[in-house]
């Protein structure tokens, strides 16, 4: 799934991932992850490791050396949510583990699932996006009193790595289509350099069907029938809206994996909803965004087998609608809901 | 006529600043005077000649001169007091000559109605999009677009009704681009506050005027604080001075959630250029498509009119197979400013009356009618009803 090949060990040693568990439902959800891949006999052996922020040396913040440690050593990991305080006077924990791997493509697989209904079937896209520059890139200026410039930065360079992920992403997974979307009949040179450099790589890979689309037809398309739609690549403010709309029309951000990918063949897989602090450790969260997270964990690392038998056992569970979490509409708790999981994923064996 | 050379000559002065970092403050000087002006919707020029009305047609590519046709045979078979002066714009033309003419003619005439000009990528950068040229010179700076579900129209989503207000000169739309390194690219997105504070003052009027009870406002201020923390803060000042209407928030990426799962919530909406593209578009794709919805861009002294998802639709030109209904509502939005009431509802209800027999239904909507068939539709209907028409 990244452009490194997965790490090649036979599929009966243990692998080490390091945990990143999060605040608020963080803890109850990442631990009903390892019960399943307790019960499914998934080869992995979890590294837990927090990630509040501390001050380096020099004042500047940085996550803390053991975590980082961790990550280098083990490539891979899988986060809850972590808190955003409002005035803690550092970054966001999210922005501060971008950088620091460099994690350049987030990827969104959105998948209907069956038994969690929404306006939409059959969705089954994937959304790349570009994380790194764009739109945040975080640099604005007050020109005068009353005029505010936000700076939009496109580089040739990262434009051509995320264009090469998707198409590598592409072929790795059996798509057969990527569409970039962009609006250069507005911003010419911005957007114009990152399509002509998806031109350029999409020379490259010659059996994937390569199409460019506004961003506002892709919007008025994706809403009317997103079936028509594969793999889209885009820049970083298309992607967080885009993402996010693909993920509204499977069910929302409880049900969604993400994964982000960085540079020297670490990635990070996590759950992009909240922390909800309303129903932390009260047995009620939902973990299926962390579990699939996990599952796309799984594919990346070549463990194809233990992903499938999961992601079924989860499908199935929510598709026989018995034991639910209430978010998706069940008042089962979170323990019951992983239990079942579990008891389904054993019976596959 | 000496006072439309004066205005002219002076919005001259005011666009030739465009190029440097200064061109926004000379904006904002030029704006500050008008900012007294305080009204949700302007006064048209008055008819003259005879009680009639003349409205510039600026065809565009691809249907928008093949829907435009159908709206000037509808107007013609019910009298309609209104005569258009085409003005051509060719898209394949690297110089601002045709653009120009057509900024002229609507200044003229004060009110247009257009179709979408294509905007070709094989040109050098400093060809910038005619569309956006025409809204920026003459400071439309109000793009209100109503999506509402029709009844005769299938759609996941029901009961839609959201009014989206986007600022239409700024924002991501600058066209203020540079290579400052060869590979690096920059493009600037510029937020003012009497822009800001414009389009909120407008959107919380609209929403007045028309009895609605809530206004949200579409950010990114957590990424963007400057920027759209400027934005938020202009909306909030406006807010206050409205009591009545309620005022909140969402972050775009969560307002394009919200809007494919419950729709319903939302009432006004408001937000800067590219933000409003997003949601115009995805709110046009809720209630059925491109081929549904007009659109309006109001300025302090101009008004044109055109559907409101700005689509070329090259693929289905000339094909006979365009949904006529956008142009046509558009059209009526335009009789409406022109107080011509009585031929926009008739119109108007002709349209949505052919709307809800479903074998009428152009095919992006679902049906095998064709253009032809829904436009003669719509003039029986006119007919019917026993107005002054001219022969079928």
């Amino acid at each position: 799934m990244s452009r490194s090949s997965p790490i090649l060990r036979p599929s009966f040693s243990m692998q080490t991932v390091t945990l990143i568990p999060g605040d608020g439902i963080g803890p109850e959800i990442s631990t009903a992850v390892m019960k399943i891949f307790e019960a499914a006999k998934a080869p992995i052996r979890w590294e837990e490791r927090n990630v509040t922020a501390i001050k380096g040396p020099g004042g500047k913040w940085m996550i803390p050396p053991d975590a980082k440690e961790s990550m280098d050593r083990s490539k891979i990991g899988l986060k809850g949510p972590l808190k955003t305080p409002i005035a803690a006077g550092h970054p966001s924990m999210n922005l501060l583990l971008r950088k620091t791997f460099d994690l350049y493509a987030n990827v969104r697989p959105c998948i209907s699932i069956e038994g969690y209904k929404t306006p939409y079937t059959d969705v089954n896209l994937v959304t790349i996006r570009e994380n790194t520059e764009g739109e945040y890139s975080g640099i604005e200026h007050v020109i005068v009193d009353g005029v505010v410039q936000s700076i939009k930065l496109i580089t040739e360079e990262a434009s051509r790595r995320i264009a090469e992920y998707a198409f590598e992403y592409a072929r790795n997974n059996q798509r057969n289509s990527v569409t970039a979307v962009h609006k250069a009949n507005i911003m010419r040179m911005s957007d114009g350099l990152f399509l002509r450099k998806c031109r350029e790589v999409a020379e490259n890979y010659k059996d994937i069907k390569f199409t460019e689309m506004y961003l506002d037809t892709v919007c008025l398309n994706m809403v009317q029938d997103p079936t028509q739609f594969d793999v889209l690549v885009m820049p970083n403010l298309y992607g967080d809206i885009l993402s996010d709309l693909c993920a509204g029309l499977i069910g929302g951000l409880g049900v969604t994996p993400s994964g982000n990918i960085g540079a020297n063949g670490v990635a990070i897989f996590e759950s992009v909803h909240g922390t909800a602090p309303d129903i932390a450790g009260l047995d009620m969260a939902n973990p299926t965004a962390l579990l699939l997270s996990a599952v796309m964990m799984l594919r990346h690392m070549g463990l194809h087998d233990h992903a499938h038998k999961i992601q079924m056992a989860c499908f199935d569970t929510i598709r026989d609608k018995k034991v639910l979490t209430k978010d998706l509409g069940g008042n089962s708790k979170c323990s019951e809901f992983t239990a079942e999981i579990c008891r389904r994923v054993q019976d596959l064996e | 006529m000496a006072a439309h050379s004066a205005v002219f000559s002076v919005s001259k002065i005011l666009t030739s600043f465009r190029g440097g970092h200064l061109g926004n403050t000379a904006k904002v000087f030029g704006t500050t005077v008008t900012s007294q002006r305080n009204k949700a919707v302007l006064t048209p020029p008055p008819a003259k000649y005879g009680g009639r009305h003349t409205v510039t047609l600026i065809p565009g590519d691809g249907i928008g001169p093949e829907l435009l046709g159908h709206v000037r045979e509808v107007f013609r078979f019910s009298c309609v007091p209104v005569d258009f002066e085409v003005v051509n714009v060719n898209s394949a033309l690297e110089t601002e000559v045709d653009i120009n003419n057509a900024i002229t003619a609507i200044r003229r005439n004060g009110v247009a109605l257009k179709g979408n000009i294509e905007t070709k990528h094989t040109m050098p950068p400093s060809v910038k999009s005619r569309n956006n040229v025409l809204r920026t010179s003459l400071d439309l700076y109000a793009n209100v677009m109503h999506c509402q579900s029709l009844p005769g129209v299938q759609t996941r989503h029901k009961n839609i009704d959201i009014m989206i207000i986007r600022e239409n000169t700024e924002g991501e739309y600058s066209s203020l681009e540079h290579e400052s390194v060869s590979g690096v690219v920059e493009s600037l997105k510029i937020i003012t506050r009497n822009n800001s504070l414009r389009i909120a003052d407008y959107a919380f009027r609209l929403a007045r005027e028309k009895g609605r009870r809530r206004v949200t406002a579409v950010h990114k201020a957590n990424i963007m604080k400057l920027g759209d923390g400027l934005f938020l803060q202009c909306c909030r000042e406006v807010a206050s001075g409205y009591p009545d209407i309620t005022f909140d928030s969402m972050i775009v990426d969560n307002t394009t959630m919200q809007l494919v799962s419950k729709p319903q919530q939302f009432d006004v909406m408001v937000m800067p250029n590219l933000y409003g593209n997003v949601v115009s578009n995805v709110c046009a794709g809720l209630v059925g498509g491109p081929g549904l919805v007009p659109g309006a861009n109001y300025g302090r002294d101009y008004a044109v009119f055109e559907t409101a998802t700005r689509n070329t639709g090259k693929s289905i030109a000339d094909r006979n197979i365009a949904n006529p209904t956008a142009m046509l509502l558009a059209s009526c939005m335009m009789l409406d400013h022109l107080k011509l009431f009585d031929y926009a509802s008739s119109i108007r209800n002709a349209v949505l009356t052919t709307m809800n027999e479903t074998r009428l239904h152009t095919a992006d909507i679902g049906g095998q009618g064709t253009t032809s068939e829904v436009v003669q539709s719509v003039m029986r209907i006119i007919q019917s009803k026993g107005q002054l028409t001219a022969e079928l």
